[in-house]
């Protein structure tokens, strides 16, 4: 989903650096060093100075430990010591984004700036039209009284030269629900939790990689490191992320050192499968609307800023909660990672007892360059565990409801009602008013697929490959065989 | 006229370092390189090992190596090598 830019290859580097010195035993020793060792004295900065960037460095270090950057409370603190509380917890901060208060200041406080366009005019209607007087004309050119201004943009609308521009705040205009923030005394963004819905668009929108995600990397790592039973449960989305078939993924996550890998698409199909009956229950029942309840950045959507749309939110546990449940019944011994392409998940795996860790698609691949896994070099993994083809669907747009209603389909009911299936592919501002009609009940369709990411979870935050490619990698999956049961 | 190769390394490291992006070269080519330019995907180039990952993704336009591969710089490249041609 990110497209390629510094920042981002930081993050990426910097991933690869913490798994090979910590699965080399030499992370606590060196992790201090690495801010250093990437910024050397005497070198260009990207920020205002070397020292700025070793301490944007130093941070975001610590939420790859996972570990809250705003719970800093003693600035000599140094990462090693930090890394000896990782290695001791047994769990994780709730808040699972963190802004990087030094990456963040540099983001304009207002939004309206008068460019070199502006010609002075004689009629100046910015200066006329402006309702609080901000406006006034020296030397020659428009000039915004800033202590004035309230962000209205008539300026903007009357200028004839189109001299007047918004200038966004990425993170802001991502936010579907106006969860972020300028705290106006620290001049930082904040996140407030009570609003987030962990959908990731700010972390993705930020030019600066300002906001951080808590990573469980070393958890993970850790539990590889003691050969403890551990098994990675690969979300649907996973064949559009890397160029090699399935089988081969499996085979690279297996030479990681996981001792098991399994496909969410099963647990997929168990949600298809419950979220029919539950469809066809609540129809006979008389409710007008169900809506799906597998993408948690949704859900939350639903619960905190669309209630009354929460009783036809469908109850069926998502693939993820079905997948690690299985798995945990199997061998309880075991532990179970979700590698996805989620922010969400992350906080929904916090309420999931079945679910130890989540990873993410990019830090997977770190892992795959930091240990020096080629797909090419690895036996592929044959994958047996029977899925549908509708289960690895899933990832698509789309993909949920073709595969419950197909479940009603082969389930041969008579006693199924009329579906008319209704779609939202993406969860921007415009949506969440969308769905707060469809509280009211005035929209047409008693079925509701929500996804939160634009194309599915193949558009997550997390994902490193091509949405596009990434989209027809599903498709083809979708339209196979699956795994046929014995 | 021959055809220029253009073997881009899909191997993890280069994957994950850029290569991702470059998978869909062939939809930026301009026109007039469309005809006449091969684009393949390969397994690790065995690069990365010695360079370490710093300068991922490489790519090889002929036999001539890239390294921190852009669309640019491989279009460039094409250019270079198909001069006199
Ligand atoms: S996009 Fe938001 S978080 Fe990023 S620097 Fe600007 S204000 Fe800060
Ligand atoms: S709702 Fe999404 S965009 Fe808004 S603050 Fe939370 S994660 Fe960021
Ligand atoms: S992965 Fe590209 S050279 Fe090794």
């Amino acid at each position: 989903m990110q497209d390629k830019n510094d920042a981002n290859r930081m993050r990426k580097e910097l991933l690869i650096r913490i798994i090979k010195d910590f699965m080399e035993d030499k992370l606590a020793e060196k992790i201090d060093k690495i801010p250093i060792e990437l910024r050397p004295k005497g070198e260009p900065s990207s920020r205002c100075c070397t020292y700025k960037d070793r301490a944007v460095l130093k941070y975001r270090l610590m939420a790859m430990l996972g570990v809250s950057v705003e719970d800093e409370e003693d600035e000599s603190k140094q990462l090693s010591s930090y890394l000896e509380d990782v290695l001791k917890r047994n769990s994780f901060d709730e808040n699972i984004l963190s802004v990087l208060d030094v990456a963040c200041t540099s983001c304009v406080t207002s939004r309206y700036l008068v460019t070199n366009a502006c010609r002075g005019c004689f009629a100046r209607p910015c200066v006329f039209n402006c309702p609080k007087g901000a406006m006034s004309v020296i030397d020659g050119k428009s000039v915004i009284d800033y202590s004035k201004c309230i962000d209205c943009g008539i300026c903007t609308q009357v200028c004839p030269y189109h001299a007047v521009i918004r200038v966004p705040i990425p993170c802001e205009e991502a936010c579907p629900v106006g969860a972020i923030k300028r705290n106006p005394e620290t001049d930082v963004q904040e996140i407030d939790f009570g609003k987030c819905v962990y959908c990731g668009k700010c972390m993705v929108a930020c030019p600066f990689s300002a906001i951080l995600e808590k990573s469980q990397i070393i958890d993970v790592l850790k539990a590889i490191k003691e050969k403890k039973k551990i098994t990675a449960m690969l979300a649907p989305s996973v064949v559009g992320q890397f160029p090699v078939p399935l089988e081969q993924i499996a085979g690279a996550v297996l030479a990681l050192g996981f001792t098991g890998v399994e496909e969410v698409a099963f647990g997929a199909d168990m949600t298809s499968e419950h979220e029919a009956e539950e469809f066809v229950e609540r129809m006979n029942a008389g409710d007008k609307l169900m809506t799906t309840s597998c993408c948690p950045s949704y859900v939350e959507t639903v619960k905190k800023h669309v209630p009354g749309l929460l009783k036809a939110v469908s109850e069926t546990p998502s693939p993820m909660r079905y997948t690690s449940q299985t798995l945990k019944e199997e061998d309880p011994d075991a532990l179970t990672v979700f590698v996805g392409p989620c922010v969400a998940k992350r906080k929904e795996a916090l309420n999931d007892p079945n679910t130890d860790f989540v990873l993410t698609f990019e830090e997977l691949a770190a892992m795959f360059v930091a240990l020096g896994v080629q797909f090419n070099a690895v036996q592929p993994h044959e994958l047996t565990r029977p899925v549908k083809s509708t289960g690895r669907g899933y990832a698509t747009s789309c993909g949920v409801s073709s595969a419950v209603l197909k479940e009603m389909k082969d389930a041969g009911r008579t006693d199924i009602p009329d579906i008319n299936a209704q779609f939202i592919n993406g969860v921007d501002k415009k949506a969440v008013k969308l769905l707060q009609m469809y509280a009211t009940g005035k929209m047409p369709g008693n079925f509701l697929e929500v996804m939160a990411c634009e194309g599915g979870c193949v558009g997550g935050p997390c994902t490193i490959g091509k949405v596009k490619l990434a989209i027809d990698a599903v498709k083809k999956y979708a339209d196979g065989p699956g795994i046929p049961k014995k | 006229m021959q055809k220029t190769k253009v073997t881009i390394c899909v191997g993890t490291t280069c994957y994950l370092l850029g290569a991702a992006d470059l998978q869909e070269l062939e939809t930026f080519l301009p026109e007039d390189l469309k005809e006449c330019v091969e684009v393949i995907g390969s397994h690790c180039l065995g690069v990365c090992k010695d360079n370490q990952y710093g300068n991922a993704p490489f790519v090889k336009v002929d036999d001539e190596l890239i390294a921190n591969a852009t669309v640019g710089a491989i279009i460039e490249k094409i250019y270079e090598h198909r001069k006199g041609e």
